[in-house]
């Protein structure tokens, strides 16, 4: 099991102005499975997904992520998370003074053991994979939205890592090239055998999926 | 390899980010080269004060020099009787002493007729008490009535005296009194005075009618070769009055550069414009890296997510602080030194480029920079990418 959690709860804010967001959700995901989630809009379906990415820190239920409890955590368990997983955000979120080849290099840049040559080259044939070997001097702001996802998913799949956590990949993108960004990311997981847990109400792409559930009410159901 | 790829990696990082946007770049550097010229200036201006101040001891040739322990400076002594000086000679070490006689005149301009302050010195010619070579040649024409020498290196607020005593226009008005001008010699100017005058002590005299002879202002001591300039000194202020100073050819040098330093409040006024220098830089250092750290937040959030630790976004902070150190402080040398050549060249104030100088500015610019990225780090911690995303 790569992903457990179990009875995991999680509310905003404190005394009587508490907001409970998740009450008691469970989830278990294989090695390799690719699930969506999807749910209404302040579902607590983001929330979810930096809890899990070690990005958020829980006190109430039990997340076990690659063998390692998150909930009430200290910073370097969580930190050893976040290496491990692949970070695919709603915004690209690559930094514009990189250029595209020097953004998936960063991922690369936490690992001492590589040279520069190494990382040069291994960033250089995951951004071939996303189809970009001609854009790798690029700057994000010289390349389309569609473009900017793909060197994102690059981004996180360079440091190969066992989990991707994606939060709405394809809302800031047209139809065709929010479908090329999934279906790339999903060849490409498919080849490594990783883990794919992806947050999306674009019901368009949920044919790429293992398995669908729903989070709603602050539960995940299955769909 | 693995403590340079600590410092490698952030360092690498906070350079893209500064060269990304080249005008942001320039403003930032523009700051730190603002602050970088300031303190070469005041600098500049305080050590070239403290050397021109001292130009004067420094060419006195003597062992050891007697002045009046009420004398703050040497441009405003308190007079002591010359028949102290004499009982020096009574050290059996001593082989010769001189007074040396100090004031402040009018000098006239011969062309303007103008008026203008400048020290006078008045010894023996005989005696050469200043060592400067070409007041030693002519040490035979001084003796003659009512003539003096004229520093060239005064300001020229003097007239050409060099070019008009070629030309025998070589007369002119000191303290009211009429003197002819018979050479030059090389002193330098300091903040007291504007210019400088050598006289024989007999002139001294006639151009300060109120002045004695027998109350001197500098007692000059000469010693046997090979004796102990430390030993006759303790010596001589045992056998002296206590209102007698005894100093060294160092110890004079100090006196003199202390008084500029502490009494006068010039160093004090030079180590404040240095401090406020500094400060102001490093507000624009830290305005540049706080708004660095605000508009890079996001990224560094992003970054955090993928596993970097808060250490890594220290480092780059502390990068780009020494990066606009080192990027301020090349075009602030170049600069400063144009600046000091024009000082030099205008004003005729002394002021050399020294290594010394250029290592003590870096080292405050670094230590502004440094600074200024401590009071920024704070704003790091905006970046959490739990409250972003």
């Amino acid at each position: 099991m790569i992903i457990d959690v179990n009875n995991l709860k999680f509310s905003f804010g404190s005394g009587t102005l508490t907001q409970p967001v998740l009450n008691g959700v469970n989830l278990a995901i294989q090695k390799g499975e690719i699930v969506l989630m999807t749910g209404p809009s302040g579902s607590g379906k983001t929330t979810m997904l930096t809890i899990i990415g070690g990005l958020r820190q829980a006190s109430n239920g039990s997340v076990v992520i690659l063998g390692e409890q998150l909930v009430n955590s200290n910073e370097l368990a969580k930190v050893k998370i976040r290496r491990q997983t692949g970070y695919i955000f709603q915004q690209h979120n690559l930094l514009k003074s990189l250029t595209a080849l020097q953004n998936v290099c960063m991922t690369l840049e936490m690992y001492q053991d590589l040279t520069e040559h190494e990382r040069q080259d291994r960033a250089q044939r995951i951004l071939a994979a996303v189809g970009l070997e001609d854009h790798l001097h690029y700057f994000p702001e010289a390349l389309s939205g569609g473009q900017r996802q793909r060197v994102s998913i690059a981004r996180a799949l360079a440091g190969q890592p066992k989990i991707i956590l994606a939060d709405e990949p394809t809302a800031s993108l047209d139809r065709q090239s929010g479908h090329d960004a999934v279906e790339i990311l999903k060849r490409l997981a498919k080849e490594s055998n990783t883990t794919i847990l992806l947050v999306t109400h674009d019901y368009r792409i949920l044919n790429i999926a293992d398995r669908v559930v729903e989070l709603e009410d602050g539960v995940v159901k299955a769909v | 390899m693995k403590i340079f790829n600590l410092w490698y990696f952030p360092a690498r990082l906070a350079w893209r980010q500064l060269i990304h946007d080249k005008p942001k770049l320039v403003a930032a550097t523009s700051g730190v080269l603002f602050a970088c010229v300031l303190v070469f200036m005041q600098l500049g201006f305080k050590d070239s004060l403290y050397t021109s101040a001292a130009s004067m001891p420094l060419k006195l040739d003597g062992d050891l020099f007697l002045i009046h322990q009420q004398s703050e400076a040497l441009w405003r002594t308190v007079q002591f009787e010359r028949s102290e000086l004499m009982r020096a000679l009574g050290h059996p070490a001593v082989t010769e002493v001189a007074p040396l006689y100090l004031s402040l005149a009018s000098f006239k301009n011969i062309n303007t007729h103008v008026k203008r302050t400048l020290m006078v010195y008045g010894f023996d010619p005989d005696m050469e008490l200043l060592n400067v070579n070409s007041l030693k040649e002519l040490k035979y024409p001084l003796r003659i009535k009512d003539t003096v020498v004229f520093d060239e290196l005064s300001r020229p607020e003097f007239g050409p005296v060099g070019e008009l005593i070629q030309s025998g226009q070589d007369r002119t008005e000191v303290n009211d009194y009429k003197v002819k001008i018979i050479g030059l010699f090389q002193l330098g100017i300091s903040f007291a005075a504007d210019g400088n005058l050598v006289a024989s002590d007999l002139n001294f005299m006639r151009i300060f009618p109120e002045r004695e002879i027998n109350k001197i202002d500098i007692g000059v001591v000469r010693l046997q070769p090979g004796a102990s300039v430390q030993q006759v000194q303790s010596e001589l202020r045992e056998h002296l009055n206590e209102f007698v100073k005894v100093y060294s050819y160092e110890q004079i040098r100090d006196h003199e550069r202390r008084y500029w330093e502490n009494v006068a409040p010039i160093g004090f006024i030079f180590d404040f414009g240095t401090v406020m220098g500094l400060v102001v830089g490093m507000v624009i250092v830290y305005q540049i890296l706080f708004t660095e750290i605000t508009n890079y937040r996001f990224e560094f959030a992003t970054l955090k997510a993928m596993g970097y630790e808060h250490h890594y976004f220290i480092r780059v902070v502390f990068s780009s602080a020494l990066i606009l150190a080192i990027l301020g402080f090349i075009p602030g040398l170049l600069l400063s030194n144009s600046l000091y050549d024009l000082a030099e060249s205008q004003i005729f104030l002394p002021m050399t480029m020294t290594l010394n100088k250029i290592i003590t500015v870096f080292a405050f610019i670094l230590l502004m920079c440094i600074v200024a990225g401590f009071l920024a780090i704070h704003r790091l911690k905006s970046a959490n990418p739990a409250d972003m995303f």
